[in-house]
């Protein structure tokens, strides 16, 4: 139950941060209708190659975008020794990815409500009576990227050039969950058999589940100094 | 209050703490000095958890590092030239989230004395960003007494402070020392060191090499030991 | 100790010239893919090299992380180096044998794509290093990541066998000896352990090397 208050007290404290100056948020949003801008252009208007890439494109702007907010989530906790001050506090570490990741997904969450219906939208996808699968798929896509993610940007936030570093560790490393994520929402948008999206949401359930539970594990290691 | 036996910190060729031991009695107030390098940050780091040693023994008010981590930490407050302090919250916000974390009873009530006592409860509901460099370590001595812990470890708090910064500071720790507080304090000033506290600890390349009552030494001795050949 | 290095030295360089020997010589002419199919003999060995070596990264940043000790994070630290060197080498000789036989140097298959990955991974690897001041937090990331792309590496070869399986479009056969001739198989055993032995060899004077250097380091560093 305590642990359960000292998550809460990390994501209210780091809400509220955000709230106030709105970096994160901000930053995640227009970068990804900039890339779902970006992309719309290198197709012919109205095209029927533009909806069969529409997943994809989605993915690479969560991608990209979601690289800028992890980055400031977690840079953000090592100015002024923040950091040490939460491990200082006698709780179990581990409680820190937890909240962190929370708050990663949240951030994320708010950016997707607004770009994914820009861009069913711009691209005319039809998403049919799915949209409350679609929304399980983006949410199991950020989880797994969200975690990999957490743990990265704590390792980028200690290098030297931070805004380089994460996407190197990260891009590589969480490819099969973008690509299952991606193959998920493909056959959601394409109103391909039903079998093959719930194939391939297993097996995103099933990535997510090992990349947190040793991001979880991990996550400790990084921490100390 | 502090017992540290035979402890070291090493990486590869590189060894940051040699074989360091001492014992440090409740309410004595210990002076720490070494030129940067020799090993102060990490003994602080050490004692307060934020690092494993490599090998020896360190127990705090009873709890043992190796196996009670959580007490430990509970039983410490930590400040150094770093301020912990989050910029775009208030200073009351920042106690408030200090305090659940260490699950401090009557927080409100806390705080607002803490901010008394550290003269801030007029700007308590100011971001921190907009404080003086004096203010953010008045804070952050405030955030580091929160959970009333018997032991404090002090790594360079006065860096970067002006004289009437400082005076206010030395007067805060003072108070702190009449409650039977246990204090550790690493610094570059030797006469602040030798005027201020009972006992004197030097670090030289990792090694402790002058521990005794500063009384008993001379500024003359301390300068020498700390210079380097 | 040094007698012994010496002694392993030789040996694997009489290994690498048996296995010229043999892959250029000994072993016959393949029917339909002609000489280049000789690849086949370095290029495979180069790749079960670089798994072990990588297998030896996670294993090291495991016990780095349990110990603490300078020593795993060395071992760690030049298998990468000598295991990214025939990684290099696969993708290298991988197209070469690619453009004559498939008609193009790359096609993005699950194994073809993986080794890629597989290569931005320990690149990013041994780059984390260079970017992190302090040396034990560098050595502590490094482990992490070293265990996390190792995982990796079986996640992205079933993640991307099962997208092409999902999509059947040109999957073209993999170069696996299906009914090699004896003759063949020798030469590529032969292959594979004097590659093994070039890898123990490098491994051990890398270890070696990159600790005296540290060493040099150490003393440049501390006052005198």
């Amino acid at each position: 139950m305590k642990s359960l208050g000292h998550i809460l007290a990390i994501i209210q404290k780091d809400l509220l941060t955000e709230l106030r100056n709105k970096e994160i948020i901000m930053s995640m949003l227009v970068f990804s209708l900039i890339v779902v801008a970006v992309f719309n252009f290198t197709f012919d208007p109205g095209s029927e190659q533009m909806q069969k890439t529409a997943p994809a494109i989605l993915w690479v702007a969560i991608l990209f975008a979601g690289n800028l907010g992890l980055s400031r989530s977690l840079s953000r906790e090592y100015e002024n020794g923040r950091m040490q001050g939460l491990l200082l506090c006698p709780m179990d570490r581990s409680l820190i990815f937890v909240a962190k990741v929370i708050g990663n997904i949240f951030y994320m969450g708010i950016m997707q409500m607004v770009t994914v219906p820009v861009m069913i939208v711009l691209f005319g996808v039809t998403i049919g009576s799915f949209a409350g699968l679609l929304v399980l798929i983006l949410f199991l896509g950020t989880l797994g990227f969200a975690a990999v993610g957490t743990l990265f940007s704590t390792i980028s936030a200690n290098t030297k050039s931070r805004e380089i570093m994460l996407p190197i560790l990260m891009f590589p490393v969480v490819v099969p969950i973008i690509l299952a994520a991606t193959k998920s929402t493909a056959g959601l948008m394409n109103g391909d058999p039903a079998g093959h999206i719930w194939a391939w949401m297993k097996i995103l359930i099933a990535f997510d589940i090992i990349f947190t539970v040793a991001c979880y594990l991990l996550y400790e290691h990084v921490l100390e100094e | 209050m502090i017992d540290v036996r035979t402890l070291s910190k090493k990486f590869g060729a590189k060894k940051a703490l040699d074989n360091v031991s001492f014992t440090i009695e409740q309410g004595q107030y210990v002076a720490l000095l070494g030129v940067n390098g020799a090993g102060k940050t990490t003994l602080i780091r050490l004692l307060a958890t934020l690092a494993r040693p490599s090998a020896g023994y360190i127990e705090i008010a009873g709890f043992e590092q190796k196996k009670e981590q959580q007490q430990i930490r509970r039983c410490v407050g930590v400040m150094t030239h770093d301020s912990f302090l989050y910029a775009d919250l208030t200073a009351e916000e920042n106690l408030h989230f200090y305090g659940r974390m260490y699950d401090v009873d009557n927080l409100q009530d806390r705080a607002t004395d803490l901010l008394k006592s550290v003269g801030l409860i007029t700007r308590r509901h100011d971001k921190t960003r907009t404080f003086s460099r004096g203010m953010l370590q008045r804070l952050s001595l405030a955030r580091a007494v929160l959970h009333q812990p018997p032991v404090l470890l002090l790594d360079e708090p006065f860096a970067g402070l002006d004289v009437n910064a400082a005076d206010m500071l030395k007067q805060l720790l003072d108070s702190l020392i009449a409650r039977e507080c246990t204090l550790l304090l690493s610094l570059h000033d030797i006469d602040y060191a030798l005027q201020n506290s009972t006992r004197t600890f030097i670090l030289k390349q990792g090694k402790l090499i002058i521990d005794s009552a500063t009384k008993e030494l001379h500024h003359d001795q301390v300068r020498k030991a700390l210079a380097v050949p | 100790m040094k007698k012994s290095y010496v002694l392993l030295s030789i040996l694997s360089y009489v290994a690498i010239l048996a296995s010229l020997y043999m892959a250029l010589i000994y072993a016959p002419t393949e029917k339909s893919m002609g000489a280049v199919q000789r690849i086949f003999y370095f290029h495979v060995p180069s790749a079960w090299v670089s798994f072990i070596a990588f297998g030896v990264v996670a294993v090291a940043s495991f016990l780095f992380l349990r110990s603490g000790a300078a020593k795993w994070d060395l071992l760690a630290r030049s298998a990468a180096e000598v295991g990214m060197l025939f990684l290099t080498l696969v993708l290298l000789t991988g197209p070469l044998w690619a453009k004559p036989v498939w008609g193009v140097y790359w096609t993005w298959d699950a194994r073809l794509t993986t080794s890629f990955i597989l290569w931005l991974i320990y690149m990013a690897y041994l780059m984390l290093r260079s970017y992190v001041v302090d040396r034990e937090r560098g050595a502590r990331f490094a482990a992490v990541f070293g265990i996390i792309g190792f995982l990796d590496v079986p996640i992205v070869y079933m993640s991307i066998r099962w997208w092409r399986t999902l999509h059947p479009s040109a999957v073209i056969a993999g170069s696996d000896g299906s009914g090699l001739e004896s003759s063949m198989l020798q030469t590529l055993l032969v292959c594979v352990v004097a590659f093994t032995l070039l890898f123990i060899t490098l491994l051990i004077y890398l270890y070696q090397s990159t600790m005296l250097s540290d060493e040099i380091e150490q003393l440049k560093t501390t006052d005198s």
